[in-house]
């Protein structure tokens, strides 16, 4: 089957859904451990992660501020402004960390994943590993996949450290609150496993998502610039739309 | 374009970012629960818990010591039985001790509270408490003092 042909008809979505999963099972397959490939996988995971530092730390940090400042404002009318600091700690962990960790993952590294290995196909370079008898799933596939895998959990955690520290320089700096007051609120309500563990696997399980859609999207785009240029914005919204579903399904699994 | 040697160690530097966020958040903004020194379970029979919800606090004095395991209905004697978990901290407390169903402030939550008794026998895993309380039921307050002539007459 020519990978780059798009399914059409009624059944085109489950055909879709069918060869993602296909093409996951045959990448899980192909996977080879070598020196190479670890060094290959950590150079992947330098684009996907380490370039992606710039939007996941300012994110988090603004993030942090705005979510404090709003709940800080809406908590004050309560006289329950000390609890700020766990609304922002739950809310984060749980549910804004790995999801918006997830959508700018996708946005700066899925897009370029996926770009990359349209313009592969385009260009007849995976044809040409091919003929080298070089396995372009294991050579070009499997490091991106694992390095979404690696990655998007790396840059929660990252997130969540920039927003926590957003959170404190708008409560306390900016606001004269008692930075004890702050982490000792924090401190007594999220416990390390059912709050912040269960935001890590969730992290792990989009990681999984975003570096899957964004390999196989490029894998199966139409060799020609509007095909690549299709394929990149389609990654961003299965990842977008499935990343929010997958979301819920774990939340009410795991609560 | 940076050398290979340079990607891989910036690579590198940025695995070691995220595991120093992950311990600096595990250490600094968790609680590792009421379990991490290990626990042991008691269980106290309520005929009303009002509003108690599992996992809510066990204090002694004010100052917590474990937490609400579960809380089911006792099909026999229709009564709440409450399973608490105390962290291992606190294995001296009196097997005569109570158990009550308190309120933090008017509109807060609902909390067990432990009334120690003065027995020399420690209370040991899953023990039953036999002094309880139940929760204070406002509506059922507020009819009792609406109608409190009726006896007085």
């Amino acid at each position: 089957m020519n990978p780059t042909e798009r399914p059409t008809g009624w059944a085109a979505p489950f055909r879709e859904l069918g060869r993602a999963a296909l093409f996951l099972l045959t990448a899980l397959a192909h996977m080879k451990i070598s020196w190479l490939q670890v060094g290959e996988t950590l150079r992947q995971i330098y684009f996907a992660g380490v370039r992606s530092l710039v939007i996941i730390v300012t994110g988090g940090f603004f993030v942090g501020l705005v979510l404090t400042l709003q709940t800080y404002d809406t908590l004050t009318r309560f006289g329950a402004a000390d609890a700020a600091s766990t609304v922002l700690a739950l809310s984060l962990f749980r549910e804004l960390g790995p999801v918006l960790t997830t959508l700018l993952f996708a946005g700066r590294a899925g897009t370029s994943i996926t770009a990359e290995i349209g313009l592969m196909r385009a260009t007849e370079q995976l044809d040409a590993l091919d003929l080298m008898a070089i396995d372009p799933m294991e050579r070009i596939v499997q490091p991106r996949l694992i390095a979404g895998i690696i990655a998007v959990p790396a840059l929660t955690l990252i997130f969540n450290l920039c927003a926590i520290l957003g959170g404190v320089v708008f409560a306390v700096f900016m606001m004269g609150n008692e930075a004890l007051t702050f982490w000792s609120g924090m401190q007594s309500t999220v416990e390390l496993w059912r709050d912040f563990g269960h935001g890590m696997l969730k992290a792990v399980a989009f990681g999984v998502l975003a570096g899957w859609l964004a390999v196989y999207y490029g894998w199966t785009a139409r060799p020609t610039g509007e095909g690549v240029a299709l394929a990149t914005t389609q990654t961003v919204i299965a990842t977008a739309i499935s990343v929010l579903m997958l979301d819920f399904v774990l939340s009410a699994f795991m609560l | 374009m940076k050398s290979s040697h340079q990607i891989e160690l910036t690579a590198g530097l940025f695995l070691l970012l995220a595991i120093g966020a992950l311990v600096f958040l595990a250490i600094q903004a968790t609680d590792r629960g009421v379990t991490s020194g290990g626990s042991y379970d008691i269980t106290a029979y309520f005929t009303n818990v009002g509003g108690l919800k599992p996992r809510a606090k066990v204090a002694l004095g004010g100052v917590t010591i474990g937490q609400v395991e579960s809380i089911a209905l006792d099909q026999s004697s229709f009564e709440a039985r409450v399973v608490m978990k105390i962290s291992n901290e606190f294995n001296d407390l009196p097997d005569d001790s109570s158990a009550s169903i308190l309120t933090s402030g008017i509109l807060g939550d609902q909390f067990v509270g432990i009334e120690p008794g003065g027995s020399p026998e420690p209370l040991q895993a899953g023990d039953r408490l036999l002094l309880t309380n139940s929760a204070l039921q406002l509506e059922q307050l507020i009819s009792r003092y609406l109608f409190n002539t009726e006896g007085e007459e």
